[in-house]
């Protein structure tokens, strides 16, 4: 489904960074997990999928295609959604418009608040509010999870869900997770280090200091990761902080 | 009226035909329609181009139409409507104009609108303004609005430019009672060389008035805006302004807010902000599969809509 290659991105600000070294995955089961300590490189190989980042070395394969050169339009078109970490507010644009430019048809308002309901928001209360910032980091993030849905790609990829929402929020977050890994018909990649999303994952790729550290089922990497065998430095209840 | 009168009093009125109600229809400097209804009486100026608008007191849930057409090049007008506006009503006016210039000399409109607005009446009153032809002059429109606000009324303004002005002035000067409430909601966008600048000018005079100007204006190509809004507080009273403006290409924009409190009651606050389109917002839209091109187009459509 979707292959890196030998996958490099260095930043040029003066000292040489390297976010991400010679990185080779495959990502073909249905629902992956990719987590590790911040900072390791996750993100940045979350939006390089999306074509948001441009890899300084490598390729990327789609179904076979590979995809480097294109455009974020391009590879939104060949089927591959990314969820933001923090979600884009608009003025002016409701969630009702997002809902339909993310469906790519003129969908009913009842059409609509279906995709609403699947992330747990009451439709009615939301379809013609504005994507700004009077909605809360949990609501927009929901919204966020829903255009994902409504576009019903091969590929999803969501960029830390947890990040910045409250426990409650939270709890909501993990049904909607659960319900898309039993419902949905393409592949999830989330980039996570919430033990609870870990724990609906077929697979686990540990990412730290811009390398792949483990990669495994649930139940290879799962233990290592809760003893602190790997490298994430705190650990913290259910959380694995890195 | 001929077709393209018809386009502009689509684009200006949303009319396909004549309105239901009281409505005044001036083409080309003449009266092309007029209707008064039992509550709402429109008669023409003697002593200058124009109409008086009388409407009684208590009417409600009534509107009043009034386009301005001018599709004849180099025609140059200045107009005065007055509205009279009883106590207790509830009406809505709309107002508009729209120029279709195909020669190469300047057509322009200009109208002074005063509103007398009585005791706890309510109105909403709906400008828009709109410009088409192929022709190389100019397309000018100069609106001064002033208004009244009895105690305890309210008025809405909703404003809107889109397309094909190419210079306007706008001026909005209005003074408030005691209890009285005005939101001004201005919609702007500017192309080509345009250059539009808007002024407001509201004191708050009455205890317990209140404004609330929201401006929210996109400037294209090489266009120029400059929003100017001064708002004073003479009373126990409270005022907001905000212009919040996107600017793309070699456009122009300036905001130059002036609150003044007068009263140690007066609470005032102006909120400015220019800036172009959030890279995020363009990135967003690109990954549910829309173009760059077409995703400026939705953020921009948004934000004025």
């Amino acid at each position: 489904m979707l292959e890196l290659k030998d996958i490099s991105y260095h930043v040029d600000d003066g000292n040489g960074k390297d976010i991400l070294n010679h990185i080779d995955l495959k990502i073909d089961d249905r629902f992956t997990a990719i987590t590790g300590p911040n900072g390791g490189g996750k993100s940045t190989l979350a939006k390089m999928i999306a074509g948001i980042i441009q890899p300084t070395e490598g390729r990327i394969f789609f179904e076979g295609q590979d995809i480097t050169e294109l455009s974020i339009t391009e590879r939104a078109n060949l089927g591959i959604s990314f969820a933001f970490q923090q979600p884009v507010r608009f003025k002016g644009i409701t969630v009702l418009d997002l809902i339909r430019l993310a469906a790519r048809e003129q969908l009913s308002v009842e059409g609509a608040c279906k995709y609403l309901a699947e992330v747990g928001l009451c439709a009615r209360d939301y379809i013609n509010r504005e994507v700004n910032a009077s909605l809360s980091g949990g609501e927009l993030k929901r919204i966020e999870i829903a255009t994902v849905i409504a576009r019903g790609m091969k590929l999803s990829v969501f960029d830390e869900p947890e990040a910045g929402i409250d426990l409650w929020s939270f709890q909501n977050l993990i049904k909607v997770f659960e319900k898309m890994h039993d419902k949905t018909q393409g592949n999830i990649v989330i980039i996570s280090h919430q033990e609870r999303i870990l724990d609906i994952a077929d697979k686990i790729v540990v990412i730290a200091n811009g390398e792949i550290q483990d990669i495994g089922t649930k139940a290879e990497i799962l233990p290592k990761l809760l003893n602190g065998n790997l490298e994430c430095r705190h650990n913290a209840g259910g959380c694995i902080h890195g | 009226m001929d077709e393209i009168q018809k386009t502009l009093l689509m684009q200006v009125a949303d009319l396909h035909e004549v309105p239901a109600g009281a409505y005044n229809i001036r083409a080309n400097g003449e009266s092309a329609g007029r209707q008064s209804t039992e509550h709402i009486e429109i008669v023409p100026k003697e002593d200058k181009p124009g109409i008086d608008i009388f409407i009684k007191p208590g009417t409600r849930k009534e509107s009043v139409h009034i386009p301005v057409l001018m599709t004849q090049t180099g025609l140059k007008e200045l107009v005065y409507n007055d509205f009279h506006i009883g106590e207790d009503c509830d009406v809505t006016i709309v107002a508009g104009c729209g120029i279709h210039n195909g020669g190469s000399k300047t057509s322009e409109h200009s109208g002074i609108h005063s509103f007398f607005i009585g005791k706890n009446a309510k109105v909403r009153y709906v400008e828009k303004h709109y410009g088409s032809g192929e022709g190389t002059g100019e397309r000018v429109m100069n609106p001064e609005t002033i208004v009244n606000l009895d105690e305890g009324s309210y008025m809405e303004m909703d404003t809107v430019q889109i397309r094909g002005v190419d210079s306007t002035d706008r001026v909005t000067r209005a003074k408030l009672g005691k209890g009285a409430q005005l939101v001004i909601k201005e919609k702007l966008m500017t192309h080509g060389k345009q250059k539009a600048t808007t002024n407001f000018y509201v004191d708050l005079d009455g205890e317990d008035s209140s404004t609330n100007v929201i401006s929210r204006s996109v400037a294209k190509d090489s266009s120029e805006q400059t929003f100017y809004s001064h708002i004073n507080g003479n009373n126990k009273c409270a005022g907001h302004s905000e212009c919040d403006a996107i600017i793309m290409d070699n456009a122009v924009v300036r905001a130059i807010p002036e609150i003044t409190a007068n009263s140690i009651d007066a609470s005032l606050i102006h909120e400015a902000a220019i800036g172009k389109i959030a890279g995020e917002q363009l990135i967003k839209l690109m990954t549910l599969g829309l173009t760059e091109a077409e995703a400026e187009e939705q953020i921009v459509n948004g934000f004025l809509k």
